[in-house]
């Protein structure tokens, strides 16, 4: 089953074209690593894929929802709210910055949506959210307030929080950019799990290794296109494209410095 | 020094602290509302709204109160002959000014939020008042209370400019007596008035600042 039907997907702003002719599918159950330079328009395609970005061409099928139902003068038609809304609780978002609520408990973060949205019971939703703060081992967390977690653990929790609407493909944007480095581990871990319990995923990262190793498929990016794309050990160790290539040829000369017994 | 007389302007003045206090919660009940209305406005995208509210707010920035007040009670009288209490002019002054102040700390407050916070909650599926009252406006309550607080201490003050109206609040009283008697005192217990009314004042806030420090 299509989880996720991107075609011919465009987005400008102003007169910048940050994303140019885009076309993807993702399968139940497939881990996609979205890699590729800054300002490659990775980000900008979660951003659109969420909602967040006015897409200005181009059509979105999300779980069998289409997003966008036709084409106008500025831009493309979309759905109307209801659709939209349903659509959004498809989706799973993970953002690079946490965006937890600073407000709110762990133990609220993570029900506050279930609660609200889902208008599921309160002790449910708390039952439910405890369970998943013991998947991601921050069982003891629930009364702390995010900032009084390390990145790692919030990060942790903003899993957690997308995990609680239970949606049927997560996207994860740069989820261990803002992590140092010893913290992108505990996350990767989580997200590898995930990967076995056979949820399907989308995550932008520049993690190679973790493309390599838990990537079912991974798509390369720059300059608004997509490049190439396909297995991991293909894209990476043998990639078709010069720029692809080169790409690639920065992350094994800056680890081949950073770990000369290599 | 007469320590009765003192006493007694003590006790006179009750019923100015009174009439301070009355213009002090009533334009507190009506100005952070209509500041919160305000600063809606004054963000709205459709320029019919945030432009004429703009010019509200920088005019009541820009202009003395002290004016404003006059103003208020006397136009409809000179342009229109209409005269009416003097009491309800400095209330009508105080809201509209106070608004004014109270929507451009309100503004920056909700400014201010992240629009990670927005997406977070879109992200889950929040709708928009459930986004702005769970999860904005707490933030934003947190954000602009030291700025408030100042605001509202510099009402306590300002309600002595009603004077100019012959409301017969505290400054006016001690205004008076001091005229009458030719002694500086009347004016010094209206001082104390202020200053421990303020005292207490700032003391709440800090408690209340205090109370919403359990997050950063």
């Amino acid at each position: 089953m299509v989880m996720l039907k991107v075609e011919h997907l465009s987005k400008k702003f102003k007169d910048t074209e940050v994303l140019k002719d885009i076309s993807l599918e993702v399968a139940q159950g497939e881990v996609v690593a979205v890699i590729g330079p800054s300002g490659s328009g990775k980000s900008t395609l979660l951003r659109c894929l969420n909602q967040f970005e006015q897409i200005t061409g181009g059509k979105v099928n999300i779980c069998g929802d289409d997003m966008i139902v036709g084409q106008g003068k500025n831009g493309v038609i979309y759905a109307p709210k209801p659709v939209l809304k349903k659509i959004r609780l498809h989706v799973g978002m993970v953002f690079q910055n946490f965006n937890l609520f600073p407000h709110l408990s762990v133990l609220k973060n993570i029900t506050e949506a279930p609660i609200r949205v889902l208008k599921k019971p309160k002790e449910q939703a708390q039952q439910e959210a405890r369970a998943l703060l013991k998947k991601v081992g921050l069982e003891s967390k629930e009364n702390a307030y995010p900032c009084e977690l390390s990145g790692g653990q919030q990060q942790r929790v903003s899993i957690a929080r997308a995990l609680a609407l239970n949606p049927k493909i997560l996207f994860f944007d740069e989820p261990t950019s803002a992590l140092d480095p010893e913290l992108t581990g505990e996350i990767l871990k989580i997200i590898q799990e995930l990967a076995k319990e056979g949820r399907t995923m989308v995550v932008v990262t520049h993690e190679m290794s973790f493309a390599r190793d838990v990537a079912d498929r991974v798509i390369f990016m720059d300059g608004g296109y997509i490049v190439e794309e396909g297995r991991p050990e293909d894209v990476i160790n043998h990639p078709q494209k010069e720029r692809t290539r080169a790409f690639l040829e920065r992350f094994t000369s800056l680890r081949s410095m950073a770990e000369p017994q290599d | 020094m007469d320590w009765q007389q003192i006493g007694n302007w003590f006790v006179m003045f009750l019923s100015g602290c009174g009439v301070a206090l009355e213009i002090f919660v009533i334009t507190l009940v009506c100005a952070i509302p209509l500041g919160v209305l305000l600063s809606f406005g004054r963000r709205s995208k459709y320029k019919v709204i945030s432009w004429p509210v703009s010019l509200y707010i920088s005019i009541m920035r820009g202009t003395p109160l002290l004016l404003q007040l006059l103003f208020v009670y006397f136009a409809p009288r000179y342009l229109f002959g209409l005269n009416y209490d003097r009491f309800l002019a400095a209330l009508i002054a105080f809201v509209l000014n106070y608004a004014a102040y109270f929507a451009e700390i309100f503004r920056g407050g909700i400014d201010s939020m992240e629009k990670g916070q927005y997406e977070a909650a879109a992200a889950l599926g929040m709708s928009k008042p459930q986004t702005f009252f769970r999860i904005i406006l707490p933030q934003v309550v947190k954000r602009v209370i030291p700025a408030t607080a100042n605001e509202v201490i510099t009402l306590v003050k300002d309600t002595s400019l009603a004077y100019a109206l012959s409301v017969e609040e505290l400054f006016f009283m001690a205004n008076r007596q001091t005229s009458a008697n030719g002694v500086i005192t009347p004016l010094i217990i209206a001082g104390v008035y202020y200053y421990f009314f303020n005292l207490l004042l700032s003391i709440l806030f800090r408690f209340i600042e205090k109370k919403l420090n359990y997050y950063k």
